[in-house]
């Protein structure tokens, strides 16, 4: 399990109710590694800013990572940590490697919405 | 939430906060902001194993350690700060978030660190994550029993070379010059590891490949013969820029962009201090940041005294 304060994605079924349940969701499917840790902090600090976001992390290495890495979006990825945006279901944006906040916001602005 | 501080950090890495803590403890109002997370690059370091008086740990730990002690003296630290604006030329100095909250402070001490330096040639930025990367750690194990390349020639480049044989099936190192910036002994090592072979002299010119990378092309700087290295993966590890970017106009930078200091890290602005990678040294280590952090916050405290006197 990862170590962050964000909200895991433990198991198959929990990513599909997270999918039915949120309009806009945001996946960061990584370890507690050098790459994967600025971008849970990122999202931990946007959490309050985008009431509208689902905002939720997922360990690479646990079975459950499958249905991020398994994903067309994510084939050519080949670094950590890979990050998947979902509106209504579907995939709407995915990256690979560190992200900066500036990134993150650029594509949860364009997809979701402007911060609140 | 008070706007007006005595003194003013740009940077929560390991200079700022040393800054933070020496100037905190001093009694002094204190408030670090960092466009980033806490911990500046040393979040990115994976292991770290020879600042005294920790056996080993981890960036992340010795970050987040260090913050706990700058707040536990009174010093306020605020992460993935969107600076606007920073006025450093006044007598009081001014940093201009984009939600128009304005912090001035009597000093201020800079300590914004760097960036790992990107080639800049074609095909680099559209790879990264797809085959370039800057984290042997992180990604090495994408590339297990594939040909990847590692470019540089200093020690971080020839350490992760080392670290990444034992995912790789080869492993070519492609640096710059006709000799090595690293340290003796990882170089015997590097040379001595049967899964690595090197390519000298070599200008980077591109990376070519579809969904993933699949080559590097490079020329030799002499006689400028073109070598086309077929990789799954490339690892880049040349250097740092600093972060300096906003200070440029208002204190002095040598030509690559590092902030020119006296010995008691003053910078060329009255009342602006400059601390860790963001300054122009020689060696950067966390244990010199921590050192420059601290000298920084000395000086800055000198300052204040002398101006209410």
């Amino acid at each position: 399990m990862l170590q962050t304060g964000l909200e895991h994605i433990e198991s198959e079924q929990a990513f599909q109710d997270t999918l039915d349940s949120n309009e806009n969701v945001m996946i960061c499917c990584g370890r507690m590694g050098p790459m994967c840790l600025p971008v849970y902090d990122v999202m931990e600090a946007l959490t309050p800013d985008y009431p509208q976001v689902a905002f939720r992390d997922m360990a690479f290495d646990e079975p459950v990572g499958r249905v991020i890495r398994t994903l067309p979006e994510t084939k050519s990825f080949a670094g950590l940590p890979f990050t998947v945006y979902f509106k209504n279901g579907k995939v709407v944006s995915a990256t690979s490697s560190i992200q900066t906040m500036d990134q993150v916001t650029a594509i949860l602005d364009e997809h979701f919405g402007a911060q609140g | 939430m008070s706007t007006d501080y005595d003194i003013l950090i740009l940077g929560a890495g390991p200079a700022g906060l040393t800054a933070g803590i020496y100037a905190a403890r001093a009694r002094r109002s204190v408030l670090i902001l960092d466009s980033g997370t806490i911990g500046g690059q040393t979040v990115l370091t994976d292991k770290v194993a020879n600042y005294p008086g920790v056996a080993e740990t981890s960036g992340r730990e010795l970050s987040q350690t260090m913050a706990q002690q700058a707040r536990a003296y009174g010093c306020e630290v605020k992460a993935f700060a969107r600076i606007a604006e920073v006025d450093l030329t006044g007598e009081a100095k001014a940093v201009t978030l984009k939600n128009g909250t304005r912090f001035t402070a009597k000093a201020v001490i800079v300590a914004t660190g760097g960036v790992p330096r990107k080639l800049g040639v074609d095909g680099e930025a559209g790879f990264v994550g797809r085959g370039i990367s800057y984290c042997a750690t992180c990604d090495g194990d994408f590339f297990t029993d594939r040909p990847i390349a590692v470019i540089g020639g200093g020690n971080s480049a020839l350490e992760e070379a080392v670290s990444l044989s034992r995912y790789a099936s080869q492993i070519t190192v492609i640096h710059e010059f006709d000799h090595f910036q690293a340290e003796p002994w990882i170089v015997v090592e590097a040379e001595a590891n049967e899964k690595i072979c090197f390519l000298m002299n070599q200008r980077v010119l591109d990376f070519s490949g579809e969904s993933g990378l699949t080559g590097v092309r490079s020329a030799d700087k002499e006689d400028e013969v073109i070598t086309e290295t077929p990789v799954d993966g490339c690892f880049v590890f040349v250097g740092y820029v600093p972060n300096s970017e906003a200070f440029e106009g208002q204190v002095e930078l040598t030509g690559s962009g590092e902030i020119v200091t006296d010995d008691a890290l003053r910078t060329s602005l009255s009342g602006v201090f400059a601390a860790g990678d963001v300054r122009h040294k020689r060696v950067r280590q966390i244990t010199t940041a921590v050192s420059d952090g601290t000298v920084a916050a000395l000086s800055a405290l000198e300052y204040l005294s002398e101006a209410a006197s």
